[in-house]
């Protein structure tokens, strides 16, 4: 789940960086959702009386409670013309609510010490909590919370402030290499696709609190809500819970639509954009996978070997291993309601950036041709089976793939059924799926930096 | 024998019940290998760390970096497996493995079901004495070291703007250069530089063995004996204190680098813990940044972002689970239109006021109530609570006092976070380092808009 978290509340840059770790390989924040390995867990799933959907699992092992809210509320479903609605609609909700200030609203959080923020992708967009279950700790927590979902007021104040301010991350992030690559790949996959929609300064500048409002109603309701929970509470607490978050939400009458098909390419572009870093950023790909797709199995075993599986995969064996030519380089399928990105980034040396290239378009290229080895198959199998219960070894990360099920309507039984879906996965179907769905010829490609590419 | 340690005094103070983590077990092998056990049966996986009590700190000029350098060097093979091969064999039995390097110490981990424990503490202990060295195989991973630097620090404007603060701040202490190591020491590491660290530190009297998750303390121990115990000590070079001077008054340093929006960052000396028991400094100003930043609720986000509206962020850290000094960092973007000038005001006045009203009592129930509340969301993660255990020991402290701290931290007073703030949050104890933001192009319109269609 790549989840940009939009506010950060009260975690500052300081204590971040004054404790500077180096790490062998940056750990990518992007991880196909995969899952499981305990066939011993137990999703419960229900509706609320108004229809949202509520994802529960019980365990009593530590005295917490985490809970979240999620609406199909994405940056997806920013209109053209106001990128960054959406991304300011919740970073507002917790601006006051219910009559209650931005401070007070922290302030019930903070006194109990629970962890409040938000998220949002291209999909969905909404609001984490992690508690205390204590008595007192639970009831304030739940309540401020249950407050900002269903009752913001979107001060005007605050709008205003919260506006500018992220004009200024926008501006910020103008000048990263990284960001503008990263902007620009999405521009130039997706087009006129609501998936390419990146907050500008121009659209933010146009916004005005109607706006925000207006999206929260249309986006922030009943009938697509989606309650995960997860912690030491009962099932009758659980309903409570999930009836309390959502209970005053509205129930428009028209229906959400879904998000608009993705149009595969017809050609290739490729972007150059100058900038004074001494690296060059790179980044190649095509709209990949829907989040239920045939091809799902298939592509993801196949990028692991290709450049999904960090030391063990080709990109890196040919490009870091074999050349030295960067820290980094991997590449992995983004599933979303449509066609999300399949993306292959690195960074390297000004002066390396056409050899990079060409060792990465090369691998590619003969990955799709000749496919994996059995060995490469068997290995791959080995380690995303096996690693299964890493990946859901904490609530937090449980609470992930609970959003994930419930936002996709994937099979309650989902986290059961990954590893026997990944061991039915066979070289041909690698090779034929990778050859209809990435053609090295339509891949979209992004320098920011230094040279240009042949 | 080696010993049997029980950490299990910490439970006679038990009053959270289920607030708090049942203690870990240590063992002490022969050759002075500590090797400490946290049961966590959640989920049928293990965490293995080896903490070398070796990092940045340790190093001399000239070669700035050499310690990550070689956690780098610590995968290109032994005898036994393959350069490259480490990474590959954790990975086909199911597992996950990296490496990290702080200014104290070098840290290798798997993550792996419990059943692979044994896999990760054999291959782990051949390469703590079977490490080979090719020359080829080091001259490309210096390339890959270099892109590593260029990709963290050289084209990061705050990381940038970071590195020269620790530079400027600390005239002696090793504190002063980069964990990553200078650009020119990076290009000229030699084979030699990394050989020499290695066979200088790596030993298993310099280290400290992790295992956390769903494992037996009794099988740890033995499967540790098996093939860590083999291993002789070593004698260590002795280390030198290198303490810092006195500050002599305040420094001031201006870092130009490609970006959007000014950045200042305020540092200043402070203690780091030593004593758990009768220390008091630290934990008043730990306290102290709890109040600052922490929460959504604190001072410097609700005073200088919210009501004020003079920055884009604020945030204040410190770091007291350190080998050498203690650091504060107080930092901040100012908001557009907004001088860094206007920020630094700001900030200052927030410390002011610290150190004339001091803090109130509701704002200390607070910081409490999250710090026990983060003692049990912590308690989520296992990998986290192996690199708790990992950090402390590597600091000097012991993983036993970890409860000790909590109860230390929780009777803070608010007269002592007063005195700490003018003691240590003052002028002649302050370096200030101002990002000076660079146009990308001279001539260019701004980048996003750029964009070309080139196909």
């Amino acid at each position: 789940m790549n989840k940009d978290m939009q506010r950060y509340p009260g975690r500052s840059t300081a204590v971040r960086r004054t404790k500077l770790l180096l790490w062998r390989y940056c750990l990518l924040g992007v991880a196909l959702a995969a899952g499981a390995a305990q066939a011993a867990l137990t999703i419960q799933h229900w509706q609320t009386a108004n229809g949202a959907r509520v994802y529960f699992v019980e365990t009593h092992d530590l005295p917490m409670l985490d809970v979240s809210v999620e609406f199909p509320a994405g940056t997806g479903r920013d209109a053209a013309g106001e990128s960054g609605l959406a991304t300011l609609t919740l970073n507002n909700l917790n601006s006051g609510a219910a009559g209650m200030g931005e401070e007070q609203l922290a302030e019930q959080f903070a006194d109990v010490g629970a962890q409040f923020s938000g998220g949002i992708d291209r999909d969905r967009a909404g609001v984490t909590l992690r508690t205390l279950t204590s008595d007192a700790e639970r009831t304030t927590a739940l309540a401020t919370l249950a407050n900002i979902v269903q009752q913001p007021d979107f001060p005007e104040e605050i709008f205003q402030r919260e506006k500018s301010r992220m004009i200024a991350s926008v501006k910020q992030a103008g000048a990263e290499p990284g960001a503008i690559a990263e902007r620009a790949f999405y521009k130039a996959l997706y087009q006129d696709h609501p998936y390419a929609q990146t907050p500008t300064v121009a659209t933010l500048s146009m916004l005005e609190r109607a706006d925000v409002r207006r999206f929260y109603e249309r986006h922030y309701r009943a009938d697509q809500a989606v309650v995960a929970i997860l912690g030491d509470v009962t099932r009758s607490q659980a309903e409570a819970i999930a009836e309390q978050l959502t209970g005053k939400l509205h129930k428009p009458d028209a229906p959400l639509a879904a998000i608009s098909q993705v149009k595969m390419p017809q050609q290739s572009i490729a972007r150059q954009i100058a900038h004074p870093a001494s690296q060059s950023h790179i980044m190649l790909g095509v709209p990949g996978l829907k989040r239920l797709d045939p091809d799902y199995f298939p592509l993801l075993v196949g990028n692991h070997i290709l450049g999904g599986g960090g030391f063990s995969s080709r990109l890196t064996e040919e490009v870091r291993e074999k050349r030295g030519l960067v820290y980094g380089v991997s590449s992995y399928f983004l599933p979303l309601a449509d066609q999300g990105p399949y993306l292959i980034s690195l960074q390297t040396k000004k002066e390396q950036t056409a050899e990079a290239m060409k060792v990465v378009r090369e691998t590619i290229a003969t990955f799709i041709e000749q496919g994996p080895t059995e060995q490469e198959l068997q290995n791959a199998k080995s380690n995303i089976i096996g690693s299964f219960p890493l990946r859901i070894d904490s609530n937090k990360k449980l609470l992930g793939y609970l959003q994930v099920i419930g936002f996709y309507n994937l099979a309650l039984t989902y986290l059961d059924d990954y590893p026997l879906a990944v061991e039915a996965v066979t070289l041909a179907q690698i090779k034929d799926a990778f050859k209809r769905r990435v053609d090295p010829h339509l891949m979209a490609s992004v320098v920011v930096g230094g040279e240009a590419a042949k | 024998m080696h010993k049997f340690l029980m950490a299990s005094l910490a439970s006679l103070f038990f009053y959270g019940g289920a607030l708090r983590a049942a203690p870990a077990h240590e063992f002490l092998l022969e050759n002075g290998m500590k090797v400490i056990v946290k049961e966590d049966h959640r989920s049928p996986t293990i965490v293995s760390q080896v903490w070398y009590r070796i990092g940045a700190i340790d190093e001399l000029n000239g070669t700035s970096g050499i310690a990550h350098m070689l956690e780098h060097m610590m995968f290109k093979g032994t005898p036994t497996v393959a350069p490259g091969d480490f990474s590959k064999i954790i990975a086909a039995n199911g597992g996950r493995d990296n490496a990290f390097t702080g200014n104290d110490y070098t840290s290798y981990f798997q993550q792996l079901h419990k059943s692979k424990l044994e896999l990760a503490l054999k291959m782990e202990a051949d390469r703590m004495v079977n490490l080979l060295f090719d020359e080829e195989e080091f001259q490309r991973e210096r390339k890959v070291v270099a892109e590593e630097r260029r990709l963290r620090t050289e084209d990061q404007a705050h990381s940038r703007v970071y590195e020269q603060l620790m530079a400027t701040m600390f005239s002696a202490h090793p504190y002063r250069r980069p964990i990553i190591g200078w650009m020119n020491d990076i290009e000229n590491y030699t084979l030699a530089d990394a050989k020499a660290w290695y066979e200088r530190w790596y030993a298993p009297n310099n280290a400290a063995l992790v295992v956390a998750g769903d494992v037996d303390p009794q099988q740890v121990r033995e499967l540790a004996q098996k093939y860590f115990g083999a291993i002789p000590a070593r004698a260590l070079p002795a280390r030198k204190p290198q303490e810092e001077p006195p500050q002599l008054g305040i420094k001031r340093i201006n870092v130009k680098a490609p970006a959007a929006l000014p950045y200042i960052a305020m540092g200043f000396h402070a203690p780091a813990l030593r004593d758990p028991a009768n220390d008091w400094e630290p934990y008043a100003l730990q306290v102290l940044m709890g109040v600052l930043d922490g929460t959504d609720s604190a001072r410097l986000v609700k005073s200088l972002v919210r009501e004020q509206g003079l920055a884009q962020e604020a945030g204040a850290g410190y770091d007291a689970l350190q080998r050498g000094p203690g650091t504060i960092i107080i930092d901040g973007t100012p908001r557009e239109g907004k001088s860094v000038a206007e920020l630094e005001a700001g900030l200052r006045a927030e410390i002011e006021r610290v150190k004339t009203e001091g803090v109130t009592e509701a704002e200390l129930k607070r910081v409490i109530a999250n710090v026990v509340a983060s003692q049990v969301f912590q308690r989520d993660s296992v990998f986290y609570q192996a690199m708790q255990i990992g950090t402390m020991e590597t600091a000097g402290l012991s993983h036993k006092d970890m409860d000790l701290m909590v109860d230390k931290l929780r009777s803070v007073t608010a007269q002592q976070i007063q005195e700490v703030a003018q003691k240590y949050l003052q002028d002649d104890n302050l370096t200030v380092a101002v990002l000076d933001p660079q146009p990308l192009q001279p001539k260019q319109a701004p980048a996003v808009e750029g964009i070309r269609h080139s196909q």
